[in-house]
């Protein structure tokens, strides 16, 4: 990561664009097209999650997706109990979050390597899954909420203002509601990665032996991650159940899974920008895809995964970012040069 | 009586199928170290071939023993060169170029054939014990599985070729100043692997029905078994496979199939928890 890319400005100035994008979109589009970018904001949350935890924990995760389903899920079972939706935000988080642990539990404390850690996040959704498509009979259902097994839940009542169910968000609000969740999850995973628990997280990623050496249990630091990412996979679960007001199982799919890392691999591993960026390009080119006979999304999206791995396996964000700066540094080398010496140069021009 | 035996077929079944659908994964991921993500995919070739070759005219047997195996195989060369080749030794980026390849074959394979289910009958119709009927592919799916683990043990200990290419995985250097080209045997060994798989998708093809994305259905069966078993690849096969086939078709015959799945899942994760190693890290160790 270059220096710039980990400074306080490039967190600024990519809440600075946020907020912009947050406060003039509404004005300039239509609502059709809110409606699209809301449904962009919300998977940039799920791709952030993922982001955080392979980025910067190392914990390849092939079941994002569970967390994602099981915050829909939660959101959904409990807001039609509840009526309510206050609960309900906050149950399709700790549910999620809590999963993870449980789940994190069993990978961290078995020491399993990533690889294996794969395996076992594929197969757990692959169960979930299987679990919620086979509860399509009347006999499924928790309260009063029937679980519709393939079928889904339809009609699931949408977000209000805390404390007053009758005041329910409109498809303008829930746009910026969405914005600022996702603004706030890059903050504040920003702010965290900053702090002395971030350092040992990636710490704990780079050297776990020196890390445990050091007197920390590593253990605990990737657990913690993992929950974190859990947490927010499961907000971002619960606005999709939100946009939509629905949820089915495909949302536990394969499919699902491989395209959060798609994002991922695709916007740059190792960044929190990146995966927002590669979650707008690939959803918006699945959608271009979506429109025409000629190519197959799963082969589109099969193709970019197989490229980028092979050839830009760091993403679009750092590769790019390299290229930049080494587009200034051209342009400022003859100065710099006479300055300071090259390895104590300022990297601020960086990005 | 009758059911005690039906049981028994059963749940030899539910373990033969897990060795024929697990046994390419074993090779590809037990000699390499390579988690092929696209095992399922190449099954779903292997289950494609057998239908072109079927439709063309072939025999059933020749198209499913000779034909799948051959054609997979052959695309597992090529996808070896192309893409597998470039990223020996990083096991992630392997398994996210794998997934990708999967993703691939699926869109291919959906392009040219449609998303719609074909399938064959199975063969030699049924027999029956007591008031109970049995398919006869059944006891063909047992068969197999035996024969196919005993051809892995003889190609393996017997063979010379079984003994590069065991020598080559565990220390391409020396195999390198011995004249052999390691590129090649991870080829074939790829190949093999590959081949494996696409017989696998062939002998389901009748029971299943065949669609481009059949592959998900099996991947987390296979991989979960292969991983269950751990270093030794025909011992980890067959006991992990006996293990989790038991638990599914017991669970199967208790409850429902979908939570016979369920168990095998869940048991297998909540072993891997008490045997990170598999289940040849722990018992059965220094053998094959």
């Amino acid at each position: 990561m270059t220096a710039f890319a980990s400074s306080w400005r490039s967190a600024a100035l990519t809440l600075a664009i946020g907020v912009v994008l947050l406060l003039a979109l509404p004005g300039l589009v239509d609502d059709f097209t809110l409606i699209q970018l809301t449904i962009y904001a919300v998977m940039a949350i799920l791709g952030v999650s993922l982001g955080f935890i392979w980025g910067f924990g190392g914990i390849l995760c092939f079941g994002q997706a569970a967390f994602f389903g099981l915050g829909a899920y939660t959101y959904a079972i409990a807001v039609i109990n509840i009526g309510d939706s206050t609960i309900p935000f906050l149950l399709a988080i700790v549910v999620p979050a809590l999963f993870a642990a449980l789940l994190g539990y069993v990978i961290f404390y078995g020491r399993l390597s990533d690889v294996y850690m794969g395996v076992i996040t594929l197969t757990v959704t692959l169960i979930l899954f299987n679990l919620v498509n086979s509860t399509a009979g009347p006999e499924w259902k928790i309260g009063s909420a029937p679980l519709g097994g393939f079928n889904g839940i339809p009609g699931i009542p949408t977000l209000n203002v805390p404390g007053d169910p009758d005041a329910v968000l409109s498809q303008q609000s829930l746009f910026t509601v969405s914005m600022v969740c996702l603004l706030l999850v890059y903050a504040g995973l920003r702010w965290l990665i900053a702090s002395k628990l971030g350092r040992v997280i990636i710490a704990a990623k780079e050297n776990e032996q020196r890390v445990l050496l050091l007197g920390y249990d590593a253990r605990v630091y990737k657990l913690i991650c993992f929950s974190l990412g859990g947490a927010i996979a499961g907000l971002a679960g619960c606005l999709f159940a939100n946009w939509g007001a629905f949820t089915s199982p495909t949302i536990f799919g394969l499919a699902m899974s491989a395209q959060i890392i798609i994002w991922v691999i695709v916007g740059g591993l190792g960044t929190l920008v990146g995966p927002v960026v590669g979650c707008v390009v690939i959803q918006w080119l699945s959608t271009q895809i979506g429109t025409q006979q000629t190519f197959n999304s799963n082969l589109v999206l099969g193709a970019i995964l197989v490229v980028f791995v092979l050839l830009v396996p760091r993403g679009i964000v750092p590769s790019l970012g390299d290229v930049i700066a080494a587009a200034w540094r051209r342009r400022r080398a003859p100065a710099a040069k006479q300055a300071i010496p090259a390895p104590l140069a300022p990297t601020e021009t960086a990005g | 009586m009758d059911l005690a035996i039906i049981v028994i077929i059963q749940v030899l079944y539910a373990v033969a199928g897990l060795v024929i659908v697990s046994a390419g994964l074993a090779v590809i991921f037990g000699m390499m170290k390579v988690i092929n993500l696209a095992h399922g995919e190449f099954m779903m070739l292997g289950a494609y071939a057998t239908i072109t070759a079927h439709g063309l005219g072939l025999n059933l047997w020749l198209a499913m023993l000779v034909v799948a195996p051959i054609a997979v195989g052959l695309v597992g060369v090529v996808l070896e060169r192309l893409v597998i080749r470039r990223l020996y030794g990083r096991m992630v980026d392997t398994m996210l170029a794998t997934w990708g390849l999967s993703l691939l074959l699926v869109g291919i394979v959906t392009s040219i054939a449609g998303n719609t289910t074909v399938g064959v009958s199975a063969p030699l119709g049924s027999f029956s014990i007591g008031a109970y009927s049995v398919s006869s592919y059944t006891l063909v799916i047992i068969a197999v599985a035996v024969v196919l683990a005993l051809a892995i043990r003889w190609v393996l200990t017997k063979t010379s070729w079984g003994l590069i290419a065991r020598g080559t995985m565990q220390k391409p250097e020396m195999a390198d100043a011995l004249g052999i080209s390691p590129g090649r045997v991870y080829s074939v060994t790829f190949a093999v692997g590959a081949a494996l798989s696409g017989l696998a998708g062939a002998l389901l093809a009748p029971l299943t029905g065949v669609v481009p994305t059949m592959g998900g259905a099996f991947i987390a069966k296979a991989f979960i078994t292969v991983i269950g078993g751990g270093p030794a690849i025909l011992a980890g096969l067959v006991s992990a496979s006996g293990l989790f086939g038991a638990i599914n078709q017991l669970g199967t015959f208790l409850t429902t199939p979908v939570l016979g799945e369920v168990a095998l899942l869940f048991t297998a994760i909540v072993m891997l928890r008490l045997l990170p190693q598999g289940i040849t890290g722990r018992f059965f160790k220094g053998s094959l």
